[in-house]
């Protein structure tokens, strides 16, 4: 028998991470959809909401500013999505079986999956930043906060990534994936994205918005554009983003088991 | 370490959920460098084998080596010596054939340095160097199924798992895969498994076929084995005059059963006592007065061989609800 060495880890995440990138560099929906849609949805709601800011106890005299949280967050989810949906469609193609016979390592297949949303992270975390400056937004924690903003939406877009890929192994179908969709959104509206949490006067949106961890996320990156270095605000978001990467990580690693069941 | 046998398999049972029972105890072995078909209808339990084999599925009870390894035990032994192509072809789309076999490759843990060379040499060989640098979704079947086949041969397998390979293949498709087949087994010693559910590729190819139905074997042999152990040919003529058919069917009742016939307007009958009838045949036709255009005598085939075994063509077998089968003890006597 011919002895057969079996590939180093790196190696394994090196392959499974750039088929990753340049199956999302070859869906031009995939790339272009999820940046620009953002964008443009920033771009309505700067000229549309402008008068918020007139508010008594608004944060901000500039809705770019305050808006600007927003775009990270729906990159973010369609990142996870479309990961997701990538995922599915290769446990429904039979391609997770074909990998599945090699000696390939379940945490190099997880680790390649996440490699593409980490590009997708860091991609469009920096075209948002470089946007939203070009167009007058000033972010008040200076240079060393806007790395630690993109460090931080990376770590977030990373957070839903994990989700997106716990449902695929777990539902197995890209419809499964695509089912979320609306709640995310819902948990996008719920949260403290579109208005001061202390602004809010319904009384049940305002605490579903305080239970809500979007809410923590948003205001994490809220605070380096609008604030300065509002440490609590960093710890809470970054800290939720860790906290959601360990969980669904770690379930994620349990579905890939069941799934791949090879012996 | 080199074993005689390939694959061995004792008592096998896989259920799934709902008490279903896919495969109901399979006994089979297949010798180092054999071309084994496993010919069954759609549903049989043929592709739940590959995938207990190949160790994608665990079995239920009973027991598989495949190279020597446990198939529920040493899972990554097994995978290390065989190949396989499933049912379905499982490729990226968004991926060249060269970065499939590259990705393939490099999971397989072959060196850097050889996996360009061992990936470009199979794509040659399958024909596909000159759509190494396409999408795989611009491939057409034909092509889909080839590079399948070379990314389950990059790391030189001694066993090859074949799920239907040539299923929706047009026939050149199939010629040119049948062709690779065979040369692997006879060049390079690969043991292959193969399952399909038409009669003529376990014919052409395989050098033992087991007939697989309902979870169950029913039959295992050599083509010709099989063939003769149905030792029944079929006789099928056309009448001079179209009118005459029904006395053609009546006249030639008593020699067999009447079975669909290969060409359309013409009567076939099994006979019940082999070729030996043929004489009693024309005599019986010269009696009635039957003037006969064009007779001919058809050796068994294994859908006649699939047909006795299990009380059902093999083609559209898998539709038949199963009251509709008749008792296998009856046929088979």
């Amino acid at each position: 028998m011919t002895a057969l060495a079996h590939s180093a880890l790196p190696t394994q995440v090196g392959l499974l991470a750039g088929r990753a990138v340049r199956r999302i560099v070859r869906q031009p929906a995939q790339l272009v959809f999820p940046i620009l849609f953002p964008l443009i949805l920033l771009a309505v709601n700067t000229s549309g909401l402008d008068a918020a800011t007139r508010l008594p106890g608004f944060p901000t005299a500039s809705y770019l500013d305050f808006a600007l949280a927003i775009p990270f967050m729906q990159g973010a989810l369609f990142a996870a999505l479309n990961g997701g949906q990538d995922l599915a469609r290769d446990i429904q193609g039979g391609f997770l079986d074909r990998l599945a016979m090699t000696p390939m390592s379940g945490a190099a297949l997880l680790a390649g999956q996440l490699g593409g949303a980490l590009f997708m992270g860091v991609v469009s975390a920096v075209l948002y930043l470089v946007v939203g400056v070009a167009f007058g937004a000033g972010i008040a924690s200076g240079v060393g906060g806007a790395l630690v903003l993109v460090a931080l939406a990376i770590a977030i877009s990373f957070a839903f990534a994990c989700f997106g890929t716990f449902v695929a192994l777990r539902a197995g179908t890209g419809e499964a994936v695509q089912g979320f969709f609306p709640l995310f959104f819902v948990l996008l509206f719920l949260s403290s994205a579109f208005f001061p949490r202390d602004l809010i006067e319904q009384d049940w949106f305002r605490v579903v918005a305080t239970y809500n961890p979007v809410s923590y996320m948003v205001e994490g990156i809220r605070s380096l554009v609008i604030t300065g270095w509002d440490w609590q605000a960093l710890v809470q978001a970054f800290g939720l983003s860790a906290l959601a990467i360990a969980a669904f990580l770690a379930l994620s690693a349990r579905a890939l088991r069941t799934r791949l069941v090879r012996t | 370490m080199t074993e005689e046998r390939a694959i061995d398999v004792a008592g096998l049972v896989r259920d799934f959920k709902g008490g279903v029972r896919a495969v109901d105890g399979i006994d089979l072995h297949v010798g180092a460098g054999e071309i084994y078909g496993f010919l069954g209808p759609n549903g049989a339990g043929k592709s739940t084998t590959v995938k207990v084999l190949t160790t994608l599925l665990p079995p239920t009870a009973g027991r598989a080596t495949v190279a020597g390894y446990d198939v529920a035990k040493d899972g990554a032994k097994v995978r290390a010596a065989i190949g396989v192509a499933l049912q379905d072809v499982a490729l990226d789309p968004m991926l060249t054939g060269r970065e499939h076999m590259r990705l393939q490759g490099g999971l397989q843990g072959i060196p850097r340095a050889e996996r360009g060379r061992r990936g470009d040499e199979l794509l040659e060989r399958v024909g596909l160097s000159d759509a190494a640098d396409r999408k795989s979704s611009t491939y057409s079947g034909g092509m889909k199924r080839r590079l399948d086949l070379a990314l389950a041969l990059l790391h030189s397998p001694r066993i090859l798992f074949l799920d239907e390979p040539t299923t929706g293949l047009d026939v050149q498709s199939r010629t040119a895969l049948w062709d690779e087949v065979a040369r692997l087994a006879r060049e390079e010693g690969t043991t292959v498994f193969l399952t399909t559910q038409y009669l003529e590729e376990a014919d052409v190819l395989a050098n033992r076929v087991g007939i697989i139905d309902r979870g169950r074997i029913v039959a295992e042999g050599t083509p010709a084995a099989l063939k003769a152990q149905v030792a029944r040919p079929t006789v099928e003529l056309v009448p001079h005059d179209i009118g005459e058919c029904a006395a053609v069917g009546a006249a030639l009742a008593p020699f067999g059963a009447r079975v669909p016939p290969r060409t359309a307007g013409s009567i076939a009958v099994r006979l019940d006592s082999g070729a030996d009838q043929l004489a009693d045949i024309v005599r019986a036709l010269d009696n009635a007065n039957i003037s006969v255009a064009n007779l001919a005598l058809h050796e068994p085939t294994l859908d006649d061989v699939f047909l006795a075994k299990t009380g059902r063509s093999l083609e559209g077998a898998a539709d038949v609800p199963e009251e509709a089968a008749p008792d296998r003890e009856r046929v088979l006597a």
